[in-house]
């Protein structure tokens, strides 16, 4: 790193310093700027993220050994609901996009803020709000609830325990879900910088395009749904009640519409993630621009049409079944043309195994045991043998923790210097990579063994011949969540003891890297004039 | 830096609200839409049963209901097309118009649940629940559908008030000279003219004797000025109160008509 560049952004604060109307926390949380909005909704979503990780570290506990080990059944089935709700709701859903999507999207399409920056706060307050009542129905009511994070119907409209509350603490994320997409899309129409075609756009904001549209399209079918399920408990209606004439089954076609398409609302950015740290540590212009951009609308798409492959075992149609089914295995081509032209991206690179990359490279392994264990579960014979068990929780998590938390990490490593202007301790972050990939391999593959070998999933006690397995897994949550406090050590370390960094560690083409670290107030003086696609690489060094 | 001395934007984006506001109308629609799903589904299973509980609906309450609404669809175009040309006073009568017809459907729709409550007729009552399967979820179906509605309705009204009380309190027009160097006014004159471009006043000639030029105004509000971005706002209010009423449009044919 030259000391030329340090000199010169010798202050590096950047936004930090900007002095607003409010002063201390008020500065933060009434704040309209985007960059502040991300970090707000990245503490709330790691904080919750940690909650989750000691949810889901209860449970892996509990199924040590057969048997009662730590805690009674009713527990458990609230601490997987817990999990679950906790994981999807408030950490997987919002966390890409609102995080670094809030913080990262404006900067590199050339714009100052998003197009509602007031809208934008509000969504945050939401998400928060949504989060207290999360919590609420933890403590008040008649026990946690404990539907799992489904909320099926008519278990969910009949348990005595306190799902309204948190049904409606769903309700709320989904609306703050809404706004984030309604004002990434319009920011994207609207903001880009003069000269910024769509075809010069990085890939990040073009998968958060994608996924903001799934936001908008998907997320008001799950909210309609959920609304429901509360009018159902308070009033009675009937419309999910076989008694009163109503059908448990539309339920899940309702949930599934909004449900499976939020699979893509969490993958799509981690995708987009992985498409800005490949070609930056390969040095190399990305391979199949327009492929990999038209392939996150693809995704998009098509991953609206396939809810139905959740609902094999059901008893809709057979005609339904054959067609979901079908439409499932078309997802799998423009998931694989991403993964294809970013390996060939990586061919005849100048590869520097930076801990990012690293990240990029973990979410290409396990994102590709997720999906094509995913088409496994698509194929409908298969299907019906390893419905509801471990299986199916061994592939969701190869997709969503192995695909969108690496990414998330991934992001983490790739953006902190630009966030923070310090760069973290990179022997540490490798090491904690390492644990992590280990112990997350140890801890989801066993899984698939057990789901194969007839394990139910949501169980809270099992067969002896199961114990090898689950013990190997639970062995893996611990070393996984040595990785995670290592990880997260590192990074909180870095913000204050850090070595400073230029505006260009890596050696970036995209407009975040041409800005100072962190970024100033308004993250431009001028606002740049594009004459170039996103990723070209000539002239472009370390700073 | 914007501490360094450069002016922060004050520019808004009319073109992106609309975007924003049709962005969120898709959502509502697919919201119903969830909920128009459901009646698909269930009036296909038991279409007799539909079509007898229909048969309890009061059609002209209705009709009645759909004549106003739609002239409040209207009376909101006009309101909009009036604030266009500048036209302040007639766009609060047609806005008031639209906000007092919003407010007559719900009291309709007050006295028309009140009935069936009356006759024991609402959710998980105990002589709905002697009805057959598919009456019970026609009537689910129908206090949940028309009761969110109203509930559109209803925030669709005080949408339209805070408009109403914004125009009525619309500040004057505030207006901003940039700062002009002395030395660009070397050797000129300053003028105010008139209508036509004729010199109401003429100042001499500015030269290096001058040391400081300044004008004030005395700002005379006209009663027709609006400013842009109330104009803006009304619009995307008007474009809400026209997918609420177009839900309706639905409502109406699939709850009362299908007798």
């Amino acid at each position: 790193m030259g000391n030329r560049a340090i000199a010169e952004h010798a202050p590096a604060a950047g936004f930090y310093e900007e002095k607003g109307r409010f002063s201390g926390l008020f500065a933060w949380i009434f704040s309209t700027d985007h960059k502040r909005i991300g970090l707000l909704y990245m503490i709330s979503i790691l904080i919750l993220f940690s909650v989750g990780v000691v949810f889901g570290f209860l449970m892996r506990l509990e199924l040590v050994s057969p048997g009662k080990t730590i805690m009674e059944p009713q527990t458990y089935n609230s601490i997987f609901t817990l999990h679950g709700v906790i994981m999807i709701f408030l950490f997987i859903i919002p966390g890409l996009p609102a995080a670094f999507g809030n913080f990262f999207l404006p900067i590199q399409i050339g714009a100052r803020d998003v197009a509602f920056p007031r809208l934008n706060l509000l969504s945050w307050w939401l998400y928060i709000s949504g989060v207290v009542f999360a919590l609420l129905a933890l403590f008040t009511g008649s026990g946690p609830p404990d539907t799992g994070w489904t909320f099926y119907a008519p278990y969910s409209t009949q348990t005595g325990t306190n799902v309204s509350l948190a049904v409606f603490a769903a309700f709320i994320l989904g609306f703050s879900s809404i706004l984030t997409g309604l004002n990434f899309v319009t920011t994207i129409h609207r903001l880009r910088a003069p000269g910024m075609s769509w075809f010069r756009m990085p890939l990040f904001p073009w998968s958060l395009y994608a996924t903001g549209w799934v936001q908008l399209l998907a997320t008001p079918i799950i909210g309609i749904t959920l609304l429901l399920v509360i009018f159902e408990r308070l009033f009675g209606v009937g419309v999910f009640d076989p008694l009163k004439g109503g059908d448990p089954i539309l339920y899940q076609h309702l949930f599934w519409i909004y449900s499976h398409p939020a699979v893509y609302i969490m993958i799509l950015p981690a995708m987009g993630v992985i498409s800005e740290i490949i070609p930056v540590h390969a040095h190399r212009t990305i391979f199949g621009y327009r492929f990999i951009a038209y392939s996150s609308l693809a995704i998009a798409g098509l991953g609206s049409l396939v809810w139905g492959h959740h609902m094999f075992v059901s008893g809709q149609s057979y005609t339904a079944d054959v067609v979901f089914s079908l439409l499932t295995f078309l997802v799998a081509i423009p998931s694989a043309i991403k993964v294809f032209n970013w390996v060939s991206t990586l061919y005849k690179g100048s590869i520097v195994m930076e801990t990012p990359l690293l990240y990029a490279l973990s979410f290409i392994f396990l994102f590709s045991i997720g999906g094509l264990s995913g088409l496994m579960q698509g194929a409908l014979s298969v299907n019906v043998h390893i419905h509801d068990t471990a299986f199916i929780v061994g592939h969701f998590h190869y997709v969503m923790f192995g695909g969108t938390g690496f990414g998330f990490f991934g992001a983490l490593h790739h953006w902190f210097p630009k966030m923070f202007g310090r760069m973290y301790n990179k022997t540490h972050s490798r090491i904690a990579w390492f644990f992590l990939f280990v112990g997350f391999n140890m801890l989801y593959f066993p899984m698939f063994i057990l789901g194969w070998m007839g394990m139910p999933r949501r169980y809270y006690d099992y067969l002896p011949q199961f114990h090898t397995w689950h013990l190997m897994s639970t062995i893996g949550s611990w070393i996984l969540i040595s990785g995670l406090i290592l990880m997260f050590a590192n990074l909180i370390r870095s913000l204050r003891k850090g070595e400073r960094v230029g505006s260009d560690p890596w050696g970036g083409s995209t407009l975040e890297w041409s800005i100072s670290s962190p970024p100033p107030k308004e993250n431009f003086e001028e606002i740049p004039r594009i004459d170039h696609g996103p990723y070209e690489f000539k002239g472009a060094s370390k700073e | 830096m914007s501490a360094t001395g450069i002016a922060v934007e004050q520019h808004k984006d009319y073109i992106g609200a609309k975007i924003g506001m049709w962005l969120f109308l898709f959502t509502e629609l697919l919201l119903f839409g969830g909920m128009f799903l459901l009646y698909s589904v269930y009036r296909s299973k038991h279409p007799a049963e539909f079509h007898n509980a229909a048969a309890e609906l009061d059609t002209i309450v209705g009709t009645l209901n759909t004549i106003i609404l739609l002239t409040s669809s209207l009376t909101m175009a006009l309101s909009i097309a009036a604030i266009h040309r500048g036209n302040k006073r007639l766009c609060m009568i047609l806005l008031a118009i639209t906000i007092v017809l919003g407010t007559c459907f719900l009291v309709n729709k007050y006295f028309e649940w009140g009935a069936k409550f009356s006759h024991g007729i609402y959710p998980n009552s105990e002589y709905l629940l002697s009805f057959e399967k598919g009456e019970i979820l026609f009537f689910g179906l129908y206090f949940t559908m028309t009761g969110l509605h109203g509930l559109h309705v209803l925030v669709g009204i005080i949408v339209l008030t805070v408009m109403l009380t914004k125009i009525i309190n619309r500040p004057h027009r505030g207006v901003v000279f940039e700062g002009v160097g002395m030395e660009k006014l070397q050797g000129a004159h300053l003028a105010v003219l008139g209508e036509r471009d004729e010199r109401v006043w003429e100042s001499e000639a500015i030269d290096e004797t001058v040391r400081s030029v300044a004008i004030s105004f005395k700002y005379l509000p006209v009663g027709k000025r609006i400013r842009v971005e109330e104009y803006a706002n009304l619009e995307t209010s008007g474009l809400y109160w026209h997918l609420v009423d177009i839900i309706w449009i639905f409502l109406f044919p699939l709850f009362y008509l299908i007798t």
